[in-house]
């Protein structure tokens, strides 16, 4: 029988997250000898960048590309590593105490670490434009994750919208795979590019460079890319029909569409650690919230730790190299007689500089203007979950609501099941626009655990300590 | 923001419920209203709690609360159709009657001497609590667990959307003019010539009254007018469920369905002063004890849990005084700033805004009786 | 919206969508399921009604809530297909009585 898995009652380290950072930390912190489980709410590991890389029905290795395929060594690393991974477990909450409270087959379970290292990597900015609830709309992240765990490419009249990386890179791989891509609307303000100069040289010695411009490349000549897009809206009655879009110079044009794919940049899941109380700071860069980590991914709380793009959005190299950095910290704490198992401090540290080399250039060139950032129009919805329009927040700003716990309160903007993760970052920014003052002076949601919905049953089954019924069972 | 008493009669310190809903009062009589409140990542009771309009139990051991009390629920009619005609938006006031459940033999016992004490403490008690059997209780709420034998039902009880109402009343303060600034947390209060100075940390505020309605915070400011305010800050922790078509037809005390159709399980009584960090253990217990009332409740979602600071008065009970030594300085302060919003709004703001709390209303409240017990 | 790349393989299994019988790709998430299937309105809102479907894949967003084998409001994204899985596809809010 395929049994349930077994959770010992503590481990050395615990790993939130199968991707690259997460397999890495895992495999590094168990080759060094130290008890190790990785907790990953998907069927399977890989995170989002290398989802469904053990099971994936797109056997042609051309169509994701070989950065996808470079994932297989990392899994194999951590296959060979003697980690145990847990799929299918849903972290909800971690105390600072690093109790770990984590779901599995709908029952929860405790376990105590001496170490954690969070490893939840990042979600798709929102991208609030009128009409992007309908169905029809999707990112393009879940559109990639379609092809890569079910074979299943974009048909019809399809369009891709935004700005950064993923957007060419997934228009690259269903153009590969002989999807349809009516055109790529890129929201890639133009004044970007001259701003972005500035950080060419070191770009022009990354990596990233040279694939980039084969990218792009690519897919210009298989498909229509129309630049400086600086309207978009989806229109539809009960799913989408139509993407409505105008640049600088052209006024607004109607296109036919099934599907609408946006994205603009990804930002780190914060929730599971905010909800630890761990710092966290506005990068005005970034345009995100980021933990305050030391060098290793050391978040403010001991004990624990951030790698990958939880702590800053860096890719998939650099995130794996983070995990490395982490772990290292983590066995330099346990057990530092096996830090001679690992590469050393130093090799560790250049390792990640040079997976970060053109972030900067990448980060200015695609950072999303603030009109796709805060929607212009009142009637655009913020809180997807609880159905708050942009309108409703102004009214509060102007009725003296200063921050995102009070909208929260007034308009449950927030209370929804996802937390806050695709409306928090808007929120705060459209306040702080309105007050005209900084992002970190407004602040964002106060998140709690569980970071996730969870049964009232499974709540119900923890342990009851006697102080705890003597304070609930009174009179 | 700098104001002076020329632009600001009362001065409201504290944003919340009690502030807003005195605040309001007193706008609606053509009072300009100042409402000072903290940042928005403070403690605020009034953002925390369970949203009862809740009589029964009221007032064991001081029979003027359950006076107070079931004038309060009483008003709260006439009090949420003004808050709709005024602003347009519905507070979700019902007022069904409420339970507080038994779960065993032991318990339902427990709860009949406490009823039968209560009502015997005044021949002509204001409100009456009934103590039901199993099948009663059932015939009310259907979806009861096995493990309920009876409850205690009063007809005043209630509940409404508490964050709607806070909203409601700030906007309706707002069109009456007051002022609502946030992020001027009140530092110091000083009387002279006949008007108080209140430095705040964004600016003075000048006017001829001032009410402390701060919650726990109260206790600090009162002795800077001359007053008293004995506070015992309470924690409890309350937890949320994804929305759910409406199966609960009456609060009860620890468990009630919003309008939203989400269902808040509370509550637990702790040690500690500040919201932060969660008890799950107490989730376990809070958690356990609802599914045994209604077992249903196991499959649906905790989407949220939070813990609150209550604010509570040293022997529970509300205090409302106006000092001597600065005339024009008053305290209102109290648990329940749901249930006695409507008094807060139609019966005390008349009396601040004349100067003089009336003895025979609310002379029993005053923080004097600290020192009365104490000599007794 | 979506067709199936011909390399990927044929195995299914049987589920049953809002009482009918359908056969999906055995190594389908619930949502990747029923997006393959057309299925549409996926899902009505818990507020307004107003119609949604599936958004990031990943388990940020919790527009793909369905019911499984009786349970409500699990994301259809994080919940490989099984044989004899029964879905249904939730309209408003999760009803307190199933």
């Amino acid at each position: 029988m395929n049994g349930a898995p077994v959770f010992e009652n503590t481990y050395d380290v615990a790993v939130v997250g199968a991707g690259p950072a997460g397999l890495a930390a895992g495999a590094t912190a168990a080759k060094a000898g130290l008890t190790t489980i990785v907790l990953d709410e998907n069927p399977a590991p890989g995170g989002q960048i290398y989802r469904a890389i053990t099971t994936t029905p797109v056997r042609r290795e051309e169509i994701l590309g070989e950065d996808y395929w470079d994932g297989q060594k990392l899994i194999q690393e951590f296959q060979s590593s003697g980690a145990q991974l847990v799929s299918g477990a849903t972290v909800w909450s971690i105390s600072r105490a690093l109790e770990i409270n984590v779901s599995q087959g709908g029952q929860t379970h405790l376990i105590n670490a001496r170490w954690i290292i969070l490893a939840t990597g990042a979600q798709e900015r929102p991208f609030p434009i009128p009409g992007w609830t309908l169905p029809g709309v999707m990112t393009a992240g879940g559109a990639q994750t379609l092809l890569k765990a079910s074979g299943l490419v974009p048909s019809g009249r399809v369009i891709l919208a935004g700005t950064g990386p993923l957007l060419w890179l997934l228009a690259a791989q269903i153009l590969r795979a002989g999807g349809d891509i009516t055109a790529i609307l890129d929201t890639t303000p133009l004044e970007n590019y001259v701003r972005a100069l500035r950080q060419l040289p070191g770009f022009l010695l990354s990596p990233y460079f040279a694939k980039g411009l084969r990218l792009l490349t690519e897919v210009r000549r298989k498909t229509r890319v129309i630049k400086g897009v600086t309207k978009l809206e989806a229109q539809g009655k009960d799913k989408l029909a139509e993407v409505l879009f105008a640049t600088g110079s052209q006024p607004a044009t109607r296109m036919a569409a099934d599907l609408l794919l946006l994205h603009q940049g990804v930002v780190p899941n914060v929730n599971l650690a905010m909800s630890i109380g761990i710092d966290h700071r506005w990068d005005e860069l970034q345009l995100c919230w980021v933990p305050v980590l030391d060098q290793y991914g050391n978040s403010s709380v001991p004990g624990i730790a951030i790698a990958g793009d939880g702590a800053g959005i860096s890719g998939a190299l650099a995130a794996a190299e983070r995990g490395r950095l982490a772990a290292y910290a983590a066995v330099k704490a346990l057990k530092p007689e096996a830090l001679s198992h690992l590469p050393a401090e130093q090799i560790l540290l250049q390792a990640l500089a040079k997976a970060q080399a053109g972030r900067a250039f990448l980060d200015t060139l695609y950072q999303p203007p603030k009109h796709f950032r805060i929607p212009e129009k009142n009637e655009t919805l913020v809180c997807r979950c609880e159905e708050v329009t942009a309108g409703q927040i102004r009214e509060m700003v102007a009725l003296g609501c200063e921050g995102p716990n009070q909208l929260k309160s007034f308009l449950r903007c927030g209370m929804g099941p996802c937390q806050g993760r695709l409306c928090g970052l808007t929120a705060t920014e459209m306040i702080a626009a309105e007050r005209n003052v900084s992002p970190q002076q407004v602040g964002y949601y106060r998140l709690r655990p569980p970071i996730k919905p969870i049964q009232l049953a499974e709540i119900a089954a923890m342990p009851q300590s006697e102080t705890a019924v003597k304070a609930v069972v009174r009179g | 923001m700098t104001l002076s008493s020329k632009e600001c009669d009362v001065a409201i310190v504290g944003g919340g419920l009690v502030g807003a809903a005195v605040g309001y009062g007193l706008a609606r009589l053509r009072q300009r209203v100042v409402l000072l409140d903290e940042g928005d990542a403070d403690i605020r009771a009034s953002r925390a709690n369970f949203a009862l309009v809740w009589v029964q139990g009221k007032g064991f051991g001081y029979t003027p609360y359950a006076h107070w009390t079931a004038r309060s629920s009483n008003s709260w009619i006439e009090f949420a159709a003004l808050l709709r005609d005024e602003t347009g938006l519905d507070v979700a006031f019902q007022r069904p009657g409420g339970f507080h459940l038994a779960l065993s033999e032991e318990e339902l016992a427990r709860r009949a001497a406490y009823i039968d004490q209560l009502h015997s403490q005044s021949p002509e008690f204001p409100y009456r609590v009934e103590i039901l059997d199993r099948s009663q209780v059932a015939a009310m709420l259907p979806d009861i667990g096995p493990d309920v034998v009876g409850g205690s039902y009063c007809a005043l009880d209630g509940h409404c959307n508490s964050l709607k109402l806070y909203r409601a009343l700030l906007k309706a303060a707002a069109k009456h003019g007051g002022k609502y600034l946030a992020s001027h947390r009140v530092e110091k209060i000083a009387y002279e010539n006949h008007e108080f100075r209140i430095s705040t940390s964004a600016g003075e505020i000048h006017a001829e009254k001032v009410v402390l309605a701060a919650g726990n915070a109260t206790m600090h400011l009162a002795p800077m007018v001359g007053l008293e305010a004995p506070m015992q800050p309470e924690r409890g922790q309350i937890m949320v469920t994804e929305r759910v078509t409406p199966f609960l037809n009456y609060p009860v005390v620890t468990i009630r369905q919003t309008d939203e159709g989400t269902v808040m399980i509370g509550d637990s009584k702790e040690e500690g002063t500040t919201p932060d960090g969660l008890n799950l253990s107490i989730s376990a217990v809070m958690a356990s004890r609802a599914i045994r009332m209604f077992p249903l409740l196991g499959r649906l979602n905790v989407v949220r849990m939070w813990a609150g600071v209550r604010v509570m008065t040293a022997d529970g009970f509300p205090i409302y005084d106006q000092s001597e030594t600065c005339p024009g300085a008053f305290v209102a302060c109290c648990h329940s700033g749901v249930t006695l919003a409507a008094n807060h709004a139609l019966t005390l703001a008349p009396m601040i805004a004349a100067g003089r709390l009336d003895a025979e209303v609310v002379g029993a409240f005053s923080a004097r009786r600290f020192h009365v017990s104490k000599a007794a | 919206m979506f067709r199936r790349l011909p390399e990927t393989s044929a195995a299914t299994v049987t589920v049953s969508i809002d009482g009918a019988d359908v056969q999906v790709r055995a190594g389908d998430t619930v949502a990747a399921a029923l997006l393959a299937a057309g299925v549409h309105p996926y899902r009505a809102s818990t507020v307004s009604g107003a119609p949604r479907a599936p958004y990031c894949m990943m388990g940020v967003c919790f527009e793909c809530l369905v019911t499984v084998d009786g349970v409500g409001n699990r994301q259809g994204c994080l919940i490989p297909v099984r044989e004899g899985m029964r879905i249904e596809t939730q309209h408003g809010k999760r009803e307190a009585h199933r």
